[in-house]
């Protein structure tokens, strides 16, 4: 049994170790993707043959305030030669809160062959693994991907309305002083900002860094149900909605409540607060 | 941006050149490369707080230490060793504004920051970034109202 198998997730296969990756780099049917917020990290060195996914030009549409669409992301997946298929295996930066956003998003489009490293970039920094400039060539694909599919696992604001109506579940993995409505935007990112500040009512405050260890791998099963079902009492069967600013942080804690604790229903409001804290007429708690 | 620091100006007509993405993050990553936490003559671990940078999520620190011609030299350190983007904007800052005029030096703004690093940073990454330009300001404005 693998160390990650032995921490009691409800899907395990969701995770891999580094050792894993490191024993498999040029495994067919796999791929590895970096997905950081630092843009000079990829190329300043990645795991070799990993290629990168960039959140902004990669994932985002470069107009509207949406992800990039069917066509986009069928030309995305082609360019870094996946088929529905392949194994992809993201790791990045912060604890890989970027790594865990672009893997939503591909799961979106139905890619659930998607896993994590566990630690991300960090361990196997730390772990003297070795790391290239060196930028992999890829054989382009011809992807054929889906329509993306927002209603399984995307909360929109209407939803989360009628969500906080029915008493759902609610995770605001902002830090505390941004749930209390002290800080109207996580320190460091003013301009991701709301006029309002507070969080939606009924919401739990536990902020996404809980779910993690110093290293950035995440905590084992029986720590983070003490956590999400302990502490704030979240029943796993229900209905749960995670949110932060812009959905990054919360994809974390989606990863974890969805695929390391198993809950049924979990969706990541991408909106979030800098929609929710600067609409107009929607309700807000202190 | 006229009347900023020479070297710094000569940083910014490189970049104009530059239209690939990828050789403007080649060249900030060999910047990156460049760049040399505060000697301990300047600062021992733990950082006094005050030295801090507000806003720069690779937690860097700044220090302004004074020339005998009233000018001032800028030490940084980033103590996440993630933190790639911070290192080179501080390897600039510290090479282009060391000796320059305050007046030059106060002259900088955040726009720097984008014509380095492009538009196509996240936010977060862009206002940190701005926050190191701003320490940098910050320093050399408070001495020249101090006289």
């Amino acid at each position: 049994m693998s160390e990650i198998s032995s921490r009691g997730y409800a899907n395990p296969d969701k995770l891999v170790s580094t050792e894993w990756v490191a024993e498999r780099l040029q495994a067919d049917g796999l791929r590895i993707i970096e997905s950081n917020e630092d843009p000079l990290l990829y190329p300043s060195g990645h795991i070799p043959g990993a290629v990168e996914v960039d959140w902004v030009k990669d994932l985002n549409d470069p107009l509207r305030r949406d992800y990039l669409d069917k066509a986009g992301f069928e030309a995305l997946a082609s360019r870094i030669g996946i088929s529905p298929d392949t194994t992809v295996v993201f790791y990045g930066d912060k604890s890989n809160w970027w790594a865990t956003y672009a893997l939503w998003v591909f799961e979106l489009f139905g890619h659930d062959n998607a896993r994590i490293m566990d630690g991300g970039r960090l361990k196997w920094e730390a772990e003297g693994r070795e790391l290239t400039r060196e930028r992999p060539t890829v054989a382009a694909t011809s992807y054929s991907a889906p329509e993306r599919d927002d209603s399984q696992i995307r909360a929109f604001r209407d939803g989360v309305l009628a969500h906080i109506g029915a008493g759902g579940q609610l995770v605001d993995v902002r830090s505390p002083g941004e749930f209390a409505g002290d800080l109207l935007h996580i320190p460091g990112y003013p301009q991701e900002g709301a006029v309002r500040g507070g969080h939606i009512p009924g919401a739990s405050s536990c902020p996404w860094s809980r779910a993690a260890n110093e290293d950035g791998t995440f905590k084992n099963a029986a720590e983070l149900r003490a956590i999400y079902q302990g502490e704030l009492g979240l029943n796993p069967a229900s209905a749960t909605i995670a949110y932060c600013r812009i959905g990054e942080r919360s994809s974390h804690t989606w990863f974890v409540l969805r695929n390391l604790l198993g809950f049924s229903d979990v969706r990541n409001y991408d909106g979030s607060w800098t929609e929710w804290g600067n609409s107009v007429g929607l309700p807000i708690e202190k | 941006m006229s009347q900023i620091p020479p070297k710094l100006q000569e940083y910014l007509d490189d970049f104009e050149f530059i239209t690939s993405r990828d050789d403007r993050v080649d060249y900030l990553i060999a910047i990156a490369d460049e760049f040399r936490p505060a000697p301990a003559s300047i600062a021992t671990k733990p950082y006094d707080e005050a030295n801090r940078v507000i806003g720069c999520e690779s937690e860097a620190f700044v220090w302004a230490l004074d020339r005998a011609d009233g000018t001032l030299d800028y030490y940084f350190d980033v103590l996440n060793p993630q933190g790639l983007s911070a290192m080179a904007m501080c390897a600039i800052l510290s090479q282009s504004c060391a000796g320059a005029p305050l007046e030059q030096v106060a002259a900088i703004t955040g726009e720097v920051v984008f014509a380095f690093f492009g538009r196509d940073i996240s936010m977060g990454k862009g206002r940190g970034l701005t926050e190191l330009v701003n320490a940098v300001v910050y320093q050399a404005s408070s001495r020249l109202k101090a006289g």
